[in-house]
């Protein structure tokens, strides 16, 4: 037998690892959905979905059958080209997260020397295509929503990526494997305490979610940037929203919480489990705390975020330089 | 024409067209597309000379930042079904005046240019950093400086005007 030319080889891994990705992606935006119904209801003294499958983890199954079936409306003022394709580019950078997620010892698709300053310019990406999508609609409400959202993001961005940057002066790298390597011993949530808050908020921005949802605020916007979306369209959306709740929760798990490491089970196992938890509390925060106000959100990470960010970073490089110096 | 050629060729295509598309379009939302096309091309020639870090700081600083404030500007501009202006000759004849001088300068430059045989070892972050505040702190510093201009500018162009 001839052995496969590399390139092909190359092809095979980026088929294969793509629709692993994208399996995973869809049944975990399933599970979510069905796991945010439930955390409502529990919090609202409610029972959520119960009928459909055992604990009704089939109703968001259900739900997604129903919404294949339907209709593609397209608003006739609307741009058809760009209409199209905001919600592929608004989704699609997201499974670029795979790429540097690390599951265990060695279980990573690439380890970058780049880290997970590739997770942030794919998420450039995305913010272009929610912007696509408000435009391209025509709708007010779409293109309020859109810059909103952008206005937010662009933020966002900044106390994000500062916080970790105080991990990368601890462990002075950006791979992901070096990173989860340096926290044998020790978690960075408790090297890193201001940094970890500082990301978890930042990051439930990012991800446009509540206390921070003003993007698709529904008192004020209808749905915001995809009001006019219907069906498969609308489902993708919806998709991108819960994937980006779960990498974001996943890297926080991976940049703070220790990632694989963890006593008895496998690596992949603990990742999960840390990552599920962080998903948890962020949906606990939306079902707590009331919507912000569009000032006070930008107040919040102009005025809060950012220096606090800055301080820790300034912290942090002070202590580096001093264990250097003893060491 | 092997396959690193063949992905070279792409992407050169790809840039180009974006270039093309961002002068060439009549409608301004599009003209901000094919210019973020074009830097996501330039982003790809990056990775495709084993650049990742100014791959990606193309797409978070010309992308993220640069195009997203052109966009952001044109969305509260000019809505949607306002954008198919006719164009006014003499503004095209100045542009591709500007245009062509700075071709020009550029094309100068280049064939004029002795390029340093690289030593095989590709720099990475830690190089890029260390060289940012070693060697080359005065050019980094500068840029700083042009920075805090820029930013001082834009609070005293926004603050509201006080009334005398």
């Amino acid at each position: 037998m001839t052995p496969i030319p590399p390139v092909f080889e190359e092809l095979i891994r980026i088929v294969l690892y793509g629709t692993l990705a994208i399996l995973f992606v869809s049944v975990n935006a399933l599970f979510l959905v069905w796991m945010e119904r439930r955390v409502a209801a529990r919090l609202q003294l409610r029972r959520g979905p119960i009928h459909v499958g055992p604990q009704g983890l089939l109703q968001t199954v259900a739900d997604a059958v129903k919404l294949l079936t339907k209709e593609l409306v397209r608003p006739y003022a609307s741009d058809r080209f760009l209409y199209a394709l905001a919600p592929v580019l608004a989704f699609a950078p997201l499974l670029g997260a795979f790429i540097i997620l690390p599951l265990g010892p060695g279980a990573i698709i690439r380890d970058l020397n780049i880290g997970f300053l590739l997770l942030f310019s794919l998420a450039n990406i995305s913010f272009i295509g929610i912007f696509i999508a408000g435009w391209s609609s025509n709708n007010k409400y779409a293109l309020l929503g859109s810059m909103r959202a952008v206005a937010q993001n662009i933020s966002y961005e900044i106390p994000l990526m500062l916080s970790t940057m105080g991990v990368v002066l601890t462990t002075g790298t950006l791979r992901m494997t070096e990173i989860v390597a340096a926290q044998d011993r020790i978690w960075f949530i408790l090297l890193q305490p201001v940094a970890f808050l500082i990301f978890f908020c930042a990051s439930l921005a990012e991800a446009n979610r509540a206390p921070f949802d003003i993007p698709e605020a529904e008192s004020e916007l209808v749905a915001g940037f995809h009001t006019e979306y219907s069906g498969m369209r609308f489902a993708l959306f919806f998709l991108g929203e819960y994937t980006a709740i779960f990498v974001s929760s996943a890297i926080a798990a991976t940049l703070f919480l220790g990632g694989w490491q963890g006593p008895l089970l496998p690596g992949p196992v603990w990742l999960l489990l840390k990552t599920y938890l962080l998903v948890l509390i962020v949906m606990w925060i939306r079902w707590t705390f009331p919507r912000l106000r569009s000032d006070q959100l930008m107040a919040f990470a102009w005025k809060v975020l950012i220096p606090f960010a800055l301080l820790n970073l300034l912290g942090t490089a002070v202590w580096v330089s001093m264990r250097n110096l003893l060491a | 024409m092997n396959l690193a050629d063949s992905v070279f060729i792409g992407l050169a295509v790809v840039t180009v067209l974006g270039a093309l598309g961002a002068v060439a379009f009549r409608a301004l939302f599009y003209n901000a597309l094919s210019l973020v096309l074009c830097l996501f091309g330039v982003a790809g020639l990056f990775i495709y000379l084993h650049a990742e870090f100014l791959a990606v700081m193309e797409v978070i600083i010309y992308i993220g930042a640069i195009s997203v404030a052109i966009i952001f500007a044109i969305m509260l501009s000019r809505p949607m079904d306002k954008s198919d202006e006719p164009r006014s000759p003499s503004a095209s004849l100045r542009g591709a005046v500007c245009a062509a001088l700075v071709f020009a300068g550029l094309w100068r430059l280049l064939s004029g240019a002795r390029w340093a045989q690289g030593s095989g070892q590709l720099p990475d972050m830690r190089d890029i950093g260390k060289a940012l505040l070693t060697t080359d702190v005065l050019p980094f510093e500068a840029v700083s400086l042009v920075l805090l201009v820029a930013i001082i500018g834009a609070l005293v162009l926004s603050s509201p005007r006080e009334r005398s």
